[in-house]
């Protein structure tokens, strides 16, 4: 039986008739069409899939749609502002954050909850503030000086 | 125009790659992203089974279910008989077609038996559970040595072992031997004065790509077909699919996605044939993705192996004889890199007396995979292991016994090349100078020093240049980009034609839109693409500098292209005011058309690449744990084209071969089932493993390449393993043989050794 929810996702107020079970990146992917929030291990492991919910980074693979029935979403489309990136997002990009791109939007919504919780983080507490984030590419070295640098740049 | 001075503007340069905003704000596509409307999901039913005779297949129930519009088993693929190799590049189509629907048997848990089209992934899944398949379950065999034995269950009736003589006459699991050799082995071994000897074992470890496989395919009505998939070569895609679904090539338009990471993994198809023949039945696009848990069952992980290496010397510390075995499983088809092992093992070292033997051996697992350098980290574990401890009997520094028995200039490696100029030496070099390699260390922590060797290839590429009438320039290559190629691209376009990298734009061609472009893999994309965008710069110079020799009137030998305009060669060529790109582009309508080109080659000349390790670790002796404390890894790149990128891919490498050090394992049962087809159980490094990772840059270039590039993407993963080993016998004592050396069995072994 199809049940409805409702919530708002990147600003906009958004509502779909679904599943039950369906979980929340497959509304996000499949029924609205945001791509840039990413599955890689459907088991909660590896953070492709993180989004904000009430500000709070979340994987949404392990959350159900109806479970945030009236939440404010934001995914990885919503971070940066009209043509400017998210000064989390310019870091990635200047400090090479990135070899495929695959874990990138799910490390980035993780990076900017971080900062929130913690503005000047550690290269010990980013590292362990990412243990919910696998990348295969980079080794991490790369993704710990982005957040550093994105860190600094949302201080001001 | 030379680009090979090392004060260019752009080569060597960290610019911001092309693809970075798109990747940064999740705009870019990867295979899971696309969609069209009326597309179909397909789902994969699965053998329980490690190893059973399929009886029969029964698709009527799961075809009648709801929203199912195909369902599909090996009778719908073109079928290959067993006797003739069908190679599609280094793949033999017998063997991936079987591969990727089981015909006849099953020969592992989460071998493809059919697959199903619907309108919805639950429908999908519920008509899987409604395919009936009768199966007479056979005995199964998992691990190498078993595999090998007389008695072992034989996967493959055909099987008959290659590369001894006389042939065999009776079916076998192993499916060649081969083997290298120079000099005589009993001279070398009976001028040693101290021999090490030992056997060592690795498991399969999978490359760990994160986006999972996935594709989508619409076929037309007269059978032409467009894939969007996400692998490591489209170009592959579309042959390999062609061949499997019967299409001729250019029936298939195989379009690249963003591709989430491959390391090898994504150089072969799972999908796509499946998908094609779904959508040929049905009449809709159909899009399949793979579970991460389908990723762990059904595609290549790297062989496990069990390997023996005996390795002399002389007590002033000449290596005086070598030979070493490698038994490597293939999993459920040959295939296995058991010839790059034996090719890459000594190949670091100037030996007399040197021999590599390579078993290629069956089992009932997934089909292996190329994984990054293939067979040479294994080799290099079992190699460079034997190497430290033959050091320490002999009381020599590791890298002072290394640099003693170095491969130069003028080597023969066993494997049959003599090295042109070739880096080890100054890797070595870099290492002993390196701070890292004497700093102080504290209780329970050791230093361990391990090196590598990787071929590097060349082969087919494509580039296009199009000088577009504003003054930008698009570069077109067809190597899907897997970590930063189109950033490596453009710094040699903007190189080349002396234009700001700015003004560049970077683009992957799909099979109809560029010249056939071969797998990404090998480190080969930026060597090779590199060389066709660097000619077919040379060409668009050659228009450029003819357009204003056309609009000056002069002789096209009296213009000289420079610093991205182009001007009379001197004073003798008459008097004109240089005419920038932008310029000639504004009047490539008037002056002959537009301004391109175009140029495909077979790049020769690849020049293999060689790294050194430092690796400190602490031992925690209540747990076992190893924690990485610092690590440096030296390589000589030839040229580094990008920087940043050549970084990234020399850091990734070694965690990589961390997460295969410590921990990284397939964990079977006597059932014949893996036990952690996930990343909870399957555990790779997350950020608190691992320390910043110190990438030394060493560049002694390729004289074959225009910019000295020899390729950098996989030596970084040879050399960790050992890295790794050598540091804990140097903290604890404790020599560990067997990966991963995780606390368990570190705390075994220092049980034992205390």
């Amino acid at each position: 039986m199809p049940i409805t929810v409702s919530m708002t996702v990147n600003g906009k107020a958004v509502t779909g008739e679904i599943e039950p079970r369906t979980l929340l990146v497959q509304f996000i992917r499949e029924n609205l069409k945001l791509t840039g929030t990413h599955v890689g291990c459907d088991t909660s492991q590896c953070g492709a899939c993180v989004v904000h919910i009430d500000g709070t980074s979340v994987k949404s693979c392990t959350t159900l749609a109806v479970q945030v029935d009236g939440a404010d979403v934001h995914t990885i489309e919503s971070l940066a502002d009209g043509d400017t990136l998210h000064p989390m997002q310019e870091a990635f990009r200047e400090n090479h954050g990135l070899q495929c791109g695959f874990c990138t939007p799910g490390m980035v919504m993780s990076a900017v909850d971080l900062v929130k919780e913690n503005p000047d983080p550690s290269e010990q507490e980013i590292r362990e503030w990412l243990e919910g984030n696998l990348c295969r590419c980079t080794g991490y070295h790369n993704i710990v000086k982005s957040i550093k640098a994105g860190a600094a740049a949302m201080r001001g | 125009m030379d680009g090979s001075s090392m004060d260019n503007k752009w080569i060597g340069k960290r610019t911001i790659r092309p693809d970075g905003a798109d990747k940064v704000t999740g705009r870019a596509t990867f295979g899971a992203d696309f969609n069209l409307p009326g597309m179909l999901w397909g789902k994969v039913l699965r053998s329980p089974h490690p190893h059973a005779k399929i009886i029969s297949i029964n698709l009527e129930k799961a075809k009648a279910a709801p929203g199912v519009k195909s369902v599909i088993c090996s009778d719908d693929m073109v079928e290959f008989p067993l006797d003739t190799p069908v190679m599609v590049g280094p793949a033999d189509m017998r063997f991936v077609s079987r591969n990727i629907l089981a015909r006849d048997k099953v020969l592992y848990a989460g071998h493809a038996v059919a697959a199903v089209a619907a309108t919805s992934v639950k429908n999908a899944q519920d008509a899987l559970a409604l395919i009936e398949v009768e199966y007479e379950i056979l005995p199964h065999v998992i691990d190498v040595e078993d595999a090998m034995k007389p008695d072992a269950p034989v996967l493959h009736d055909f099987l008959r072992t290659g590369g001894v003589d006389p042939k065999p006459e009776s079916a076998s699991n192993v499916a060649s031997r081969l083997e290298f050799k120079l000099g005589d082995l009993d001279a070398g071994f009976a001028a040693a004065d101290v021999i090490v000897e030992r056997t060592y074992k690795t498991k399969p470890v999978h490359q760990g790509y994160l986006e999972p496989h996935a594709c989508l395919v619409s076929v037309a009505k007269d059978g032409q077909a467009t894939i969007w998939s996400s692998s490591q070569g489209h170009f592959m895609v579309r042959s390999a699919t062609a061949i499997m679904t019967g299409l001729n090539v250019a029936d298939i338009r195989a379009i690249p996605a963003e591709i989430g990471g491959g390391f090898g993994g994504k150089t072969i198809v799972y999908l796509e044939p499946l998908a094609l023949i779904m959508a040929r039945i049905s009449g809709f696009p159909v899009k399949m993705v793979m579970t991460r848990e389908e990723v762990f069952l059904a595609t290549g992980p790297t062989s496990g192996s069990w390997n023996t290496v005996k390795i002399g010397a002389t007590k002033e510390g000449k290596i005086t004889a070598a030979t070493a075995t490698f038994r490597f499983q293939a999993g459920a088809f040959p295939g296995s890199p058991a010839r790059p092992a034996a090719s890459c093992a000594f190949a670091p070292y100037e030996i007399e007396n040197v021999q590599a033997i390579g078993y290629d051996v069956v089992m009932n697992r997934p089909k292996s995979n190329a994984y990054r350098a293939p067979g040479a980290p294994i080799a290099a574990f079992s190699v460079e292991s034997a190497i430290d401890e033959l050091a320490r009997k002999l009381g020599l520094d590791p890298v002072e016994f290394r640099l003693k028995n170095a491969a130069k200039e003028g080597t023969r490696a066993a494997y049959g090349p003599t090295f042109r100029k070739i880096g080890f030496v100054e890797t070595l070099d870099a290492a002993k100078r390196h701070p890292h390699y004497s700093a102080p260390l504290g209780p329970n922590q050791g230093r361990g020093v391990a090196s590598g060797f990787w071929f590097n290839v060349g082969g087919e590429s494509s580039a296009q240049i199009h000088v577009n009438e504003d003054g930008t320039v698009t570069v077109i290559t067809g190597h899907p980009d897997i970590g930063g190629s189109r950033a490596s691209m453009v710094n040699i376009t903007a190189e080349m034609l002396g234009i700001d990298y700015n003004l560049v734009r970077a683009q992957i061609g799909d099979t109809n839109a560029i010249g056939i472009s071969a797998t990404t893999g090998g480190s080969r994309v930026t060597f090779a693409a590199g060389m066709a965008v660097t000619q077919v710069a040379e060409k668009v110079i050659l228009t450029l500098r003819e357009r204003a020799a056309k609009i000056w009137d002069i002789d096209l030998d009296a213009v000289v292209w420079e610093n991205g305009e182009a001007s009379p060669a001197g004073s003798n060529a008459g008097d004109f005011e240089p005419l920038s790109l932008a310029d000639l582009a504004a009047k490539a309508a008037a002056t002959g058309g537009p301004i391109a080109g175009q140029i495909s080659i077979n790049a020769q000349g690849a020049a293999p690449a060689f790294a050194t390790h430092i690796c400190d670790v602490e031992v925690d002796p209540d747990t076992g744990r190893v924690e990485i404390l610092r690590y440096t890894a030296v390589q000589d790149v030839g040229r580094a084209v990008h920087p940043s990128y050549v970084e990234g891919q020399i850091q990734g490498g070694v965690a990589q071969g961390v997460g295969w050090a410590l921990n990284e394992e397939y964990i079977y049962g006597d059932d014949g089932q893996m036990q952690n087809p996930g990343f909870l159980d399957y555990r790779m490094p997350v950020a608190s493993d691992l320390p910043m990772i110190e990438a030394v840059v060493v560049e002694v270039p390729n004289d074959a390449h225009p910019h000295g590039v020899r390729g950098v993407g996989e030596v970084p993963i040879a050399p960790p393993m050992a890295a790794v080993a050598n540091a804990i016998e140097s903290a604890t004592g404790l020599r560990l043989q067997d990966l991963p050396m995780s606390p368990p069995k570190v705390l075994a072994g220092l049980d034992a050794v205390s």
